[in-house]
């Protein structure tokens, strides 16, 4: 009641601009604080992630399978590579199809005939779309018609699915930074438009395209509701993408929801080593795309 | 040669939608309706409805948007009208990494760090403050677990928080300067200006924004089954109970789905998903390009 009264006379003051003016310094007060929650929810997360995950780190954790609840030891091994070659089954897919799109959105249409606003539209929707779904759909038609068992080869393209729309908006507008001068001299010279997109086009906007590429693999990488329902996850090495394929963003699923506190520990170690994956290749990224900026300059 | 590879984006999605409705059918046949109205979800007796897994979905999303909104709005005002240029870019970015953030990691941080804290502090305190009033007061009844429909819209409220500054700010930079200008120039504080030459600008977008935050919501799977309880299937006002989002149930439920009709439910929770996720998308952009387009009439008269 007291703190009320007292709210109300800070709130009430004689002045009107007094007033005003107290109004605007909360109101700056409320804003940073807004802004500070952010930034401060991201450092409890990762600095959790790092402070419980490190301890479980050793290089065992890296090549062994898991082990049966009880045992020492085990680790992310058939994890670790079931994520790099889903991820390069993704990327044989996904990146393809995802530079096509942006380069017929940006390259040949300039967003004017029916097609291109049906194809912006629908990337726009498929970006969208709930990545469950996505894994009900791979499996509906890869895992049940296709292969007939649960295998890494469908998780793959869930993933791919997933990059795809990543991939073609990001390259899409790197596209469209690139100088109309360059198309239009090399059309000058009398080079077909796919030579000039192949060999002027491209070439220019290459660091976009090598940034749309990893930021779409970082991003497919940490996802595991699609590969619960494609890839399923493993416990032991299997190379075999027609198998069921172990994954890390998986793996910790398992972990986690598993009663035994060593597993628990285990969760955090693989959760770092995603973070640490994910961060590799966007830091891979900056240094690559840097290097061939300053190679242009 | 690109024109046949750019309409596979086109044709996949078509794809999507004719499987799941193919796949969906035989339940949709059967339940009709009911299969949206109906709380009972049992394999054993082949009886399913999807009642109280669009209801979960529904509060947690909501939920999240209640949280994030005007957090994320916060940020985006900070990031656009109130931070040192110097500040800008590297709180973006920060804010930005929340986005790539993987679901599962959320899903661990708030079964093992945020779970005990609602539980511990968080909720009790609800409960003793709010729990008691009338009416508004069933949100917070029985009793404490943890794991229930309030932890599962915190953490969807992160995790959306990322996509609804990103957007308010892109919104926020649209709007012309000389609405500022015009409105300090009359002496008006900095947040007069913003509340009410800025803000009534960017309004529709914002409400883009949000709502393209609530269809990521909606959509998100591993965080919310990690901590939203996967237990009930009943219907209760209170947040505090166990519950189940569509996602979370797709999720838990599909490898065990054994029989056609049960396979089928699932996927028809899946199909509802769906066609939420694309309407939702279609609103968003079309309230977010309202406000990038340029000055509508509306929202200048608002302003």
């Amino acid at each position: 009641m007291l703190a009320e009264r007292k709210l109300a006379e800070l709130l009430a003051p004689t002045q009107p601009w007094e007033r005003r003016r107290i109004v605007n310094g909360l109101a700056t007060v409320v804003i940073l604080a807004c802004a500070v929650a952010a930034v401060l929810v991201l450092c409890l997360i990762l600095g959790h992630v790092v402070v419980e995950g490190i301890g479980a780190l050793n290089p065992d954790f890296f090549t062994q399978s898991p082990l049966p609840p009880g045992e020492v030891g085990g680790g992310v091994g058939p994890a670790v590579v079931g994520t790099l070659e889903m991820l390069a089954v993704a990327s044989v897919f996904g990146v393809p199809l995802g530079v096509a799109a942006a380069i017929f959105l940006a390259e040949f249409q300039q967003g004017q005939s029916q097609l291109a606003t049906l194809v912006s539209f629908t990337i726009d929707l498929i970006a969208g779309l709930p990545s469950i779904v996505i894994g009900v759909f791979v499996w509906a038609w890869l895992v049940r018609n296709v292969v007939g068992n649960y295998n890494g080869f469908a998780g793959g393209v869930s993933l791919a699915i997933i990059m795809i729309p990543i991939v073609a908006r990001t390259v899409q507008e790197t596209l469209l930074l690139v100088p109309d001068a360059l198309r239009e001299a090399s059309l000058a010279l009398g080079i077909p438009r796919w030579k000039t997109i192949l060999h002027v086009v491209l070439p220019t906007a290459s660091a976009g395209v090598i940034t749309a590429v990893v930021l779409s693999m970082a991003r497919a990488g940490g996802e595991t509701a699609p590969l619960l329902l494609t890839a399923l996850g493993n416990q032991f090495f299997n190379l075999d993408l027609f198998q069921p394929m172990a994954a890390l963003p998986v793996q910790i699923y398992q972990y986690a929801r598993s009663p035994y506190v060593d597993w628990h520990a285990k969760a955090w170690g693989a959760a770092l080593v995603l973070i640490a994956l994910i961060a590799c290749l966007s830091a891979a990224t900056r240094w690559a795309v840097g290097r061939r900026m300053r190679g242009f300059t | 040669m690109v024109t046949v590879l750019a309409a596979a984006a086109p044709v996949l999605l078509a794809g999507i939608v004719v499987l799941l409705v193919i796949d969906a059918l035989p339940a949709i046949q059967r339940f009709g309706f009911t299969f949206f109205t109906d709380s009972t979800w049992n394999p054993v007796s082949e009886h399913f409805g999807a009642a109280a897994y669009i209801y979960g979905t529904v509060v947690t999303s909501i939920l999240a948007l209640v949280i994030a909104t005007p957090i994320g709005v916060g940020c985006a005002l900070f990031l656009v009208e109130y931070a040192p240029m110097r500040l800008r870019n590297p709180v973006s970015f920060l804010i930005e990494l929340l986005a790539a953030i993987p679901s599962i990691i959320y899903g661990l941080w708030g079964l093992f760090i945020l779970a005990p804290v609602m539980r511990g502090a968080v909720e009790p305190f609800f409960k003793a403050t709010i729990g008691p009033l009338p009416g508004i007061g069933a949100l917070f009844g029985g009793p404490v677990i943890g794991r229930d429909l309030f932890v599962a819209g915190v953490i969807l409220s992160i995790m959306i928080l990322p996509t609804v500054t990103a957007v308010s700010r892109e919104i926020l930079r649209a709007v012309p300067t000389t609405q500022r200008e015009g409105m300090l120039a009359l002496g008006a504080t900095r947040w007069e200006t913003v509340q009410k030459a800025v803000l009534p600008y960017a309004r529709s977008g914002i409400a883009g924004a949000a709502i393209l935050g609530l269809a990521r919501a909606l959509g998100e799977t591993m965080a919310v089954t990690m901590v939203v309880g996967n237990s009930s299937t009943k219907i209760t006002p209170s947040l505090l109970t166990p519950g189940y989002t569509m996602a979370s149930a797709i999720a838990n439920q599909f490898t065990e789905a054994d029989k056609a009709i049960y396979f089928s439910a699932i996927v028809a929770v899946a199909l509802v998903l769906l066609v939420v996720a694309i309407v939702m998308n279609v609103l968003a952009r079309l309230l977010v390009w309202s406000v990038a387009r340029g000055p509508s009439a509306t929202a200048v008269r608002a302003g």
